[in-house]
């Protein structure tokens, strides 16, 4: 464990800056704490904090000035992997037929700051799903292999987390280079961190760093271990998916689709939800034309679509029951893991407040 | 490979504001590339020239509110290959359909001051509850980047791109941050289909539904967190009737919240 001070923060920054990286982190926007591009350390939200219940988030000024003094928030990082809209390919017509124009670009090398212990899970999952198989998405994966991961050892659970429920938090335990532990003691303001990688240990000698003695590795075990304790919401994922095959037909599903509005909003949110459409974009001249790829939800009756058919899933109990099971249940069969990673972010961003933990909860205690 | 042949485009106009005729206008970047493609034929809002039909594609504007215009709809789809409404008036009656939840007799005698001269039809109406309508494009007012995507769809033969699910898609695409969660502002955009391009969230307003009902819109689960949020029922029934008021989801909402 190493130790560098909060005002050497800015250096981490500038360093992986020279090496060519763009920052990016999460930063106030719009009444939330979103990621996006950071011009420097001063971008992040210092000295705030945010409450979440379900369907509801405000911000919150904090009496210190932490630096990741709170929980996630309405993005999450798919969007610079998987982005919302990316052109695949054009095409443009020719005398006897067309062209196809690749439109592959380099990714841009980018650092995430503040990248949370659910987060490296979802991407993990993402990993798996977008280059684990038989077809690499060749878009996901370079961006993949240029980011440095800097990520940081939760402080606060949100009102709607559960990652000890889901084990994947709040502790990072691989997927980074360096991992931090943001420790605010009276006067004291520092990171104890973990080094992930090669990469990760050489960037630390361009920073002001020195070994942490005991007591403050101590300390940042027992921040995260505070953290654990004060989870917004638990979920019992005991036999989870052999409950949810066997409640296919349960009662409650009739009520949460009364609730549901099928807006989506969950998908979008959702770090491992990975489901695109693609649309091929014309000119009116008919000369050229665009494939692109975007962001699709199962709740959509589009995504469903069948020729000739409709949607096969027509009903918001369907669709519901699709989202959810599949998180909680197929996953397991088709990637080998859970397809949630217990960021509460459904729970929060979901205009009605609509609550995977307490759906689930409701059906375990109908059942047993 | 040769071009396909130029369509003969006709546009037409009944009870509206003109608006979404104006956004064809609007459309300038794009105007050259849609007069190479397209013959217009007839466009009141553009130019004094009228060809006689058939057309091959008819844009509708407007609602039905005359007995003349409920005549007139029946020739322009007999003269149309493929008729197309365009916007809320089109589609669902537009704001003048609040006179369908009155007496329209009250409004008259309240706005003109020789109401004799008013000849009027006690509703105003969707095209489609008139005429078969191939498409509705929805909006007030309608998107231009939608309207050149469905014009083009016509002139290359695919089926348009105009997705039917709501404006939170589009909000999340954006990267836009959810006005109802993070500030508690009541939005209509969870029920409402997206087209615009999220806009109003985008800046800091709730949706007002413009683009009328999404594919399955749960407008009762809304109206009922609404009410969590403060809103009274009387303003529930005001944000349901504006531009898409007789819009069925909307419609029935409206209905569900007056006492």
């Amino acid at each position: 464990m190493q130790i560098i001070e909060r005002s050497a923060f800015p250096v981490l920054c500038e360093a992986l800056q020279r090496r060519g990286y763009e920052l990016v982190g999460p930063t106030l926007r719009d009444g939330a704490i979103v990621y996006d591009r950071l011009a420097s350390a001063a971008d992040l939200p210092i000295g705030w904090t945010d409450e979440q219940q379900g369907g509801a988030y405000r911000l919150k000024q904090r009496p210190d000035g932490a630096l990741f003094g709170y929980a996630v928030g309405p993005h999450s990082w798919k969007k610079y992997f998987l982005p919302s809209e990316q052109a695949l390919w054009r095409a443009e017509r020719e005398e006897n037929g067309f062209r196809i124009i690749e439109d592959r670009r380099d990714a841009p090398k980018l650092v995430l700051i503040g990248v949370r212990s659910c987060e490296l899970h979802a991407m993990a999952i993402q990993d798996k799903v977008l280059m684990g198989g038989a077809c690499v998405d060749p878009w996901y994966a370079s961006q993949r292999e240029r980011v440095f991961i800097v990520a940081v050892n939760c402080g606060q659970a949100g009102g709607t987390c559960f990652c000890v429920s889901m084990h994947t938090g709040p502790k990072a335990t691989s997927g980074y280079d360096l991992a931090l532990t943001e420790v605010l003691e009276g006067d004291r303001h520092y990171f104890v961190v973990d080094v992930g990688t090669e990469a990760g240990e050489a960037l630390l000698l361009d920073i002001p760093h020195r070994e942490a003695r005991d007591e403050e590795a101590k300390t940042a075990e027992e921040v995260v271990t505070q953290t654990a304790k004060t989870m917004g919401r638990t979920m019992d994922t005991t036999s989870i998916k052999e409950l949810l095959y066997a409640n296919v037909e349960h009662p409650r599903w009739e009520r949460v689709a009364a609730r549901c509005l099928a807006c989506g909003n969950c998908t979008m949110v959702c770090p491992t939800c990975y489901c695109t459409t693609v649309e091929d974009v014309t000119d009116l001249a008919g000369e050229q034309t665009e494939r692109r790829r975007t962001w699709d939800s199962c709740f959509t009756m589009d995504f469903s679509h069948l020729h000739g058919v409709g949607s096969v899933r027509s009903s918001t109990k369907g669709r519901y029951r699709q989202w959810m099971t599949h998180k909680l249940a197929t996953w397991f069969d088709q990637f080998g893991t859970s397809g949630c990673v217990g960021c509460g972010r459904c729970i929060t961003w979901c205009p009605v407040a609509i609550d995977i933990t307490e759906e689930v909860r409701a059906i375990r205690e109908a059942t047993s | 490979m040769a071009p396909a042949p130029k369509l003969k485009l006709a546009v037409w106009k009944f009870a509206s504001c003109d608006g979404c005729q104006l956004t064809l206008l609007n459309c300038e970047d794009e105007l050259l590339a849609i007069a190479d493609r397209v013959d217009i034929a007839e466009f009141r809002e553009a130019s004094r020239a009228v060809a006689q039909g058939p057309y091959d594609l008819s844009l509708v504007e407007g609602s039905i509110t005359t007995v003349r215009d409920a005549s007139r709809i029946l020739e322009i789809r007999r003269a149309s290959k493929t008729l197309v409404t365009i916007g809320a008036c089109a589609t669902a009656g537009g704001i003048q359909a609040l006179r369908n939840f009155k007496d329209v007799n009250d409004f008259i005698s309240l706005v003109y001051a020789s109401p004799q001269y008013i000849d009027t039809l006690a509703t105003s109406t969707a095209i489609a509850a008139h005429v078969r309508v191939d498409f509705e494009l929805r909006g007030c007012p309608i998107d231009a980047r939608q309207l050149i995507e469905v014009i083009g769809a016509y002139v290359h033969g695919h089926r348009p791109r105009t997705p039917s699910h709501s404006v939170c898609i589009e909000c999340k695409q954006r990267g836009t941050v959810c006005v109802m969660v993070a500030r508690g502002t009541p939005c209509l955009g969870p029920v409402t289909h997206t087209g615009c391009g999220a806009l109003c969230p985008t800046y800091h307003r709730g949706c007002y539904g413009c683009f009328g009902p999404m594919e399955t819109p749960n407008t009762g689960s809304l109206s009922e967190w609404w009410g969590h949020l403060g809103v009274r029922e009387e303003d529930v029934v005001r944000a349901f009737r504006t531009f898409n008021a007789d819009a069925e989801a909307f419609r029935r909402e409206a209905q569900a919240h007056e006492h």
